[in-house]
Order: structure tokens, then sequence, then C-alpha cells
């Protein structure tokens, strides 16, 4: 990450899936490990967005209520107010 | 994941091939699945009325950059890192500094405080993850109990403690995420997958099982199974890197924060992304995402000095939140939804809530 990190870069001795730069069966046996990882994310089972939206609303109105950042707190419970000072009557 | 023999006839050749073919029957399986837009099923719902959400606290102290910070669970302490080394538990009520640790290296770029509220772990530039626990002397020399848990070979970028104080899970510049025993030190688990820095993690919501979520600069965010190792699902639709992740409080979705100035919302089940936040105004990276406790909340930090508050359904900006003098580097919400705490790169911490009572 250039911003932080002037020296560092992304290390190169990671087990890698990127293959292009090693050579011979170790450059093959990388890319059956993208291949099995492939399979196996397109076997997943999914649902459609239309489904998902719905359920993902669900929750949002179903916590509405609770959520003091969407609602406000009224002064008196909110525990982060400014602490009154007491004084002797 | 264990890797089969190969069988007769595969050659580099006739596996890129196969890969090719894969990629595009994921994309169209997708598609399929693509019958509406998130911010479509949004529209019968009432809009957002305007937020009144604002700064209470300052917490000054550090020397330099705030990197990270995370909450207690008794929603009233927390721990923030920085670049100047420091580490510092506060009580964000009465502003009280409670703790400070000094580490050896500059740049602690992850901090996070143990379930327990009896320890804190950090770590950075060092490549290490250390677990200090808190005591209730004052007095007593925090640096003295360190216990190194972590060792990887590029900074660590984050850490989070899982479901108790036993186990941390770490990201790292070195492009894995590992699972450790906090008492010997050991790796339970590695994980492998991305190919370059990772940048974030988030743990899933306890309901939803051993999976968390990492980001990184190859633009790609994962889904793993803590025991297996296994990736499970990978999204990749940013244009730069991933620098937070964040999961939807009800584990089946969540959020992402990149340097493409834009934060995406990816549902697990359809097994893409659903949403994107953006303006065009809006053209700084985003460093850091949380939401608030119902979900309809984004708080998103930028390089603008600026928090955008989405609303995540419909998509629109709800808010903006300002205040902060440099980069935001973390936004998070306390445990009990109640107050956002923001840390930047101008030093400070701040506490903000709504009030509208």
């Amino acid at each position: 990450k250039s911003f932080i990190l002037f020296n560092l870069a992304p290390t190169s001795g990671l087990n890698g899936i990127c293959s292009h730069k090693m050579s011979g069966s170790s450059n093959l046996v990388a890319m059956k490990k993208v291949v099995q990882q492939l399979r196996f994310e397109a076997s997943i089972s999914r649902v459609k967005v239309s489904q998902a939206a719905a359920d993902l609303q669900q929750f949002c109105m179903q916590n509405a209520l609770q959520d003091p950042l969407l609602t406000g707190v009224s002064s008196s419970t909110n525990p982060f107010r400014p602490q009154k000072v007491c004084s002797f009557l | 994941m264990a890797c089969q023999g190969l069988q007769g006839g595969e050659t580099v050749a006739s596996l890129k091939r196969e890969s090719e073919s894969l990629r595009k029957k994921l994309e169209e399986e997708r598609k399929k699945l693509s019958d509406i837009e998130l911010n479509q099923v949004a529209e019968k719902i009432e809009v957002l009325g305007p937020l009144s959400i604002k700064t209470r606290r300052v917490l000054k102290g550090h020397g330099n950059k705030v990197l990270c910070m995370d909450w207690c669970k008794d929603k009233r302490r927390l721990v923030s890192s920085s670049q100047d080394g420091k580490v510092i538990v506060w009580d964000a009520f009465t502003l009280n500094k409670e703790h400070g640790v000094a580490l050896p290296c500059t740049w602690v770029m992850a901090c996070a405080y143990a379930p327990s509220g009896c320890a804190v772990a950090c770590g950075g530039l060092d490549n290490k993850c250390s677990v200090f626990p808190l005591s209730l002397d004052k007095n007593e020399n925090l640096s003295a109990k360190k216990k190194s848990v972590a060792m990887h070979t590029n900074y660590v970028s984050g850490c989070t403690f899982t479901s108790s104080d036993m186990q941390i899970l770490t990201s790292s510049g070195d492009g894995t995420c590992a699972l450790w025993d906090v008492e010997s030190g050991q790796l339970l688990q590695s994980f492998h997958g991305h190919t370059a820095d990772v940048l974030s993690l988030d743990l899933a919501p306890s309901e939803t099982g051993n999976t968390f979520v990492s980001g990184g600069c190859d633009k790609k965010a994962n889904i793993w199974d803590m025991r297996s190792g296994q990736n499970i699902q990978s999204f990749e639709s940013h244009e730069s890197d991933i620098n937070c992740v964040k999961y939807y409080p009800s584990g089946d979705a969540f959020a992402s924060a990149s340097d493409d100035a834009t934060c995406r919302f990816y549902d697990l089940r359809a097994d893409r992304e659903v949403a994107v936040y953006q303006k065009d105004s809006v053209i700084f990276g985003a460093s850091t995402v949380d939401f608030s406790l119902s979900g309809r909340l984004l708080f998103a930090g930028y390089n603008d000095y600026t928090i955008n508050v989405w609303d995540v359904l419909k998509g629109t900006r709800a808010s903006i939140l300002f205040g902060h003098e440099n980069r935001v580097s973390r936004v998070r919400v306390s445990p009990d939804g109640t107050a956002l705490c923001s840390a930047s790169w101008d030093n400070t911490l701040r506490v903000s809530w709504a009030a509208y009572l």
C-alpha cells in the first residue's frame, strides 16, 4: 500500500496462485489449485437477488426501532450526556 | 485444500481453458439470479428523515496518526493504536486514559479488545500481533506482560479475537490470514488465496457460524471457513484495493470500502454484489466502514476527511459528518449501537451520537 508503506511491496513469498513466473510442474500444480477452487465456488447454491434483498430489508425494518443512531436517544437516557453537577440544597 | 493428483493429459493450457470456462459459468449463474436491484426492492419503504449525528467527545492524546480502534463490550471503553507506536485504552464517557503501552515499533495498524474486556491485542509493522492483559493496577508496566502471539512475514493489518480471549485472527501484508492460539502462540489455521496484501478482516456474527471475510490489495473479498481454511466465496468487483470489510448485522451480507472511492454491498446467499455506494462528488478513497445496529445505515470514512452515511437499502447518501482534520482511518459503532467512534490521521478520535429527543 504505497500511501503508508513507502518501502514495503507485497511479498512475493506466497505459496503461489500467481503462476506465470513459476516453471514446469509447480505451474501445473498452481493451475490445478485455481481450477479446483473455481469448481468449488461454481458449485454453491444461490438464491435470487429479489429474495436476498427482501430478507435484508426485513432485517432492517425489524430492528429499526432498536437502532439508536437511526432513532436518536433522549438526553436523559444517554450515557454520554454531560454529567450534571450536584449541589446541596 | 489438498491437491489431487494430476490427471493424464492435463496441461497448463487445458487447465487454463477450464478455469476460463468456470469463471464464465460463475458469472452466468450469478447473472441468472439477478432479477432485480436492491434499491428497486427498497423503493417502497419510507425515505429516512434527516439524521442528526453530532460529535460529543474528542479523544486527544496520541502523538501521531490514529490508525485503528475497537470498542470494549462494556460499550464505554475503547482501545486505539497509532503511528507513534502507542496503544491507549480510554474511557469514552470520562475521556480518562486508563492504560497506555508503548510498542517498540511504529505504525500499530491493528488493535482489538478481548471479549472479556481484560486484554487487548495489537500489531503492525513489527509483523506480529501481541496480547496485553489489562491490569487493574495502574502502576503496573503493561509491556512486561506482553505476549507475542502471531508471527507473519510482513506487516499485520488487522486483528480480532474470536468468540473468546483464547484465539485471535490476523490479516497481513504477506497475503495471508491466520488463526492463532493466544496461550501457546501456535498457528491453528492459515488462509491462503489472496494474491496481494490482505488489509482487513471481519468475523461473522456469532449466530452465523465459523466464517470470516477478508479484503485486500488484489481487489478481492473472500469468505473463509475458519475450521477448514477453505475459501468458500470470492467477490471481485472493486476497481482498486479493498481497505476494509465488515459484516451486515444479520451475517448474510458484508460491505467493503475501497481506494476506488466506492463502498459496495455483497449478499452471501445471492453470491454477488447488490449495491454500490458512490457519488460523482466523492472522489477520494474510502478506508473504513461499519453498519448501524439495524444495518440500515453504513458509516464510511474517507481520505477527504469526511464520513459519509449511506442508506444501505436505497443506495443514497443520508448524511455527511465533518470534523476530522485529516483522513478518517477507522469508524466503529459501539456494541449497543448508541455511538459512533471515528479515528483519524489528525491524531484524534471522535465519539458521536444521534440526539433527536
